[in-house]
């Protein structure tokens, strides 16, 4: 990814992306390959675009909205300071403000997102996902057919029992662990692994990581 | 007092919605109570059928919203139970034809005249559960010990949830003590366990259910049949006595006595 032709960071509001550079084409070139190379990440949410002062053309919002369509991603919100660009947002039935206040919020530190942390109290049920570019830490079961994706490390207080996709940046460094792990499927990073036909009949604390290229969980213990 | 209204939803067909709702106005009926029961799946009528009441149809609910009738004349009355009245759906209309406020509408005036209101839905988590599950103070859950349908009702349930719709309850439908003892089927433990939601009753598999609603005669007419007697307890349940959930009975007696086991940390 150019880095100086967007910014792009995941906020508790949506992907936020903000381009840097005037070409408008570099900008969308390098936002569809950041796209393309986490796209575990960014399906099936919602874009938040920072325009700043500068003018948006009806062209350039349509080649937006199509590009992340492709991802299942919603253009959701157009943050401008400039009157035509937020009337245009506004006749494409695009939010100019987001629902809590003007801005996105302001990270409280300058820790960078892939190195931040959520915890979140709740059980996801199936077909829900939660989806954040940091670690999770998640107090709760996740059902079947729910899905829980991070930048970062997974920890589940809790049963795991439908996907988890740790690392989903491509850091395979990054763990996966539940008090129950009996997920549908895991990730970590372009690993996909798959859990044991048998099942524990007691079940126990496990980690999963890579380790020489598969994905392999081993009961937590404090014996090491 | 305006009566309660329960939606009775799935998200999976075939799990027995309309059996529930036949049998739990009736059952209700039965304790005295003015029951009405609306039939909410458009196009695909059912539960007129299963109460016995197909020939006494005239209007259903669809002319009622078109203004062709009044709201009392399109409730057709139980010959069996008068307490009992069903409003049916339109059989030759699609889904398209109920708006969200016209359900909405329909359930709090039924409301007004009856101490139940059960609202039949139609499968799926489409159109039809938004208004089905908008008007209701209490939705109930079916679902039977299967892993598909169980998946669609935890979808259901999270989608309530993210309504904000605190009183959700699981009916367990089918249920088969002897083949869960054979390790075939799932038990009503790991049901909870998974959904983590109130279980309001569970309904044994009975074969009579399938010959009580070919006859239109609902299996809680019935006082040998056990899935009978359970929609019975579950209507007693509903109307706010406490009567425990038997199979889960055990369990917490169990628990009582080895776990959890706790320690504090002083």
């Amino acid at each position: 990814m150019d880095d100086t032709a967007i910014m792009l960071k995941g906020t508790s509001d949506g992907i936020l992306l903000r381009p840097k550079s005037s070409d408008w084409e570099v900008v969308l070139a390098s936002f569809e390959e950041a796209l393309e190379e986490a796209e575990a990440f960014f399906r099936g949410g919602r874009l938040i675009m920072d325009v700043g002062p500068g003018e948006l053309t009806q062209v350039q919002l349509t080649s937006v909205r199509t590009l992340v369509s492709q991802y299942d991603i919603q253009l959701w919100a157009i943050l401008s300071q400039n009157e035509a660009t937020i009337h245009l947002a506004r006749s494409n039935g695009i939010l100019t403000r987001l629902p809590r206040d003007t801005e996105p919020r302001k990270s409280t530190s300058e820790v960078p997102p892939e190195q931040q942390a959520l915890l979140v109290q709740q059980t996801l049920r199936s077909g829900q996902s939660l989806h954040f570019p940091g670690h999770i830490t998640l107090l709760g079961d996740v059902n079947p057919g729910a899905e829980i994706i991070a930048g970062g490390n997974i920890v589940v207080w809790g049963a795991l029992r439908g996907l988890a996709h740790a690392g989903a940046f491509g850091d395979e460094e990054s763990i996966i662990c539940a008090l129950e792990l009996q997920p549908s499927q895991l990730r970590i990073a372009g690993h996909i692994g798959r859990p044991p036909e048998q099942r524990r009949r007691t079940p126990v604390p496990e980690i999963a990581r890579v380790e020489e290229d598969h994905i392999v969980a081993e009961v937590w213990s404090r014996k090491r | 007092m305006a009566g309660k209204i329960i939606t009775v939803s799935s998200g999976k067909g075939g799990v027995g919605k309309t059996t529930t709702t036949a049998n739990l106005s009736l059952a209700l009926a039965m304790l005295g109570y003015r029951v009405t029961c609306i039939d909410a799946d458009i196009g695909l009528r059912n539960l007129d059928v299963m109460l016995g009441l197909e020939s006494h149809v005239y209007y259903d609910i669809v002319n009622y919203i078109e203004g062709h009738c009044r709201l009392r004349q399109a409730m057709v009355r139980d010959p069996r139970y008068p307490d009992l009245c069903l409003i049916p759906a339109a059989q030759t209309r699609g889904k398209d034809a109920l708006r969200v406020e016209d359900m909405d509408r329909v359930a709090h005036e039924a409301a007004e005249m009856a101490q139940f209101v059960l609202i039949d839905s139609p499968a799926g988590i489409e159109h039809g559960f938004r208004y089905d599950t908008t008007p209701a103070d209490l939705v109930l859950v079916v679902t039977n010990p299967e892993v598909t349908a169980l998946r669609d009702a935890d979808r259901v349930i999270g989608l309530l949830e993210a309504e904000g719709r605190a009183d959700t309850q699981l009916i367990l439908n089918r249920y088969n003590h002897e083949l869960v003892r054979k390790n075939g089927m799932m038990s009503a433990e790991t049901v909870i366990d998974l959904l983590s939601v109130d279980l309001l009753g569970i309904v044994p598999e009975d074969t009579r259910v399938l010959g009580a609603s070919n006859q239109g005669q609902p299996v809680v007419l019935d006082d040998r049949s056990a899935a009978g007697r359970a929609f019975r307890d579950i209507a007693r349940r509903l109307s706010g006595e406490e009567l425990p959930v038997k199979a889960l009975e055990q369990r917490r007696f169990l628990g009582k006595l080895f776990g959890p086991r706790r320690k504090e940390l002083a």
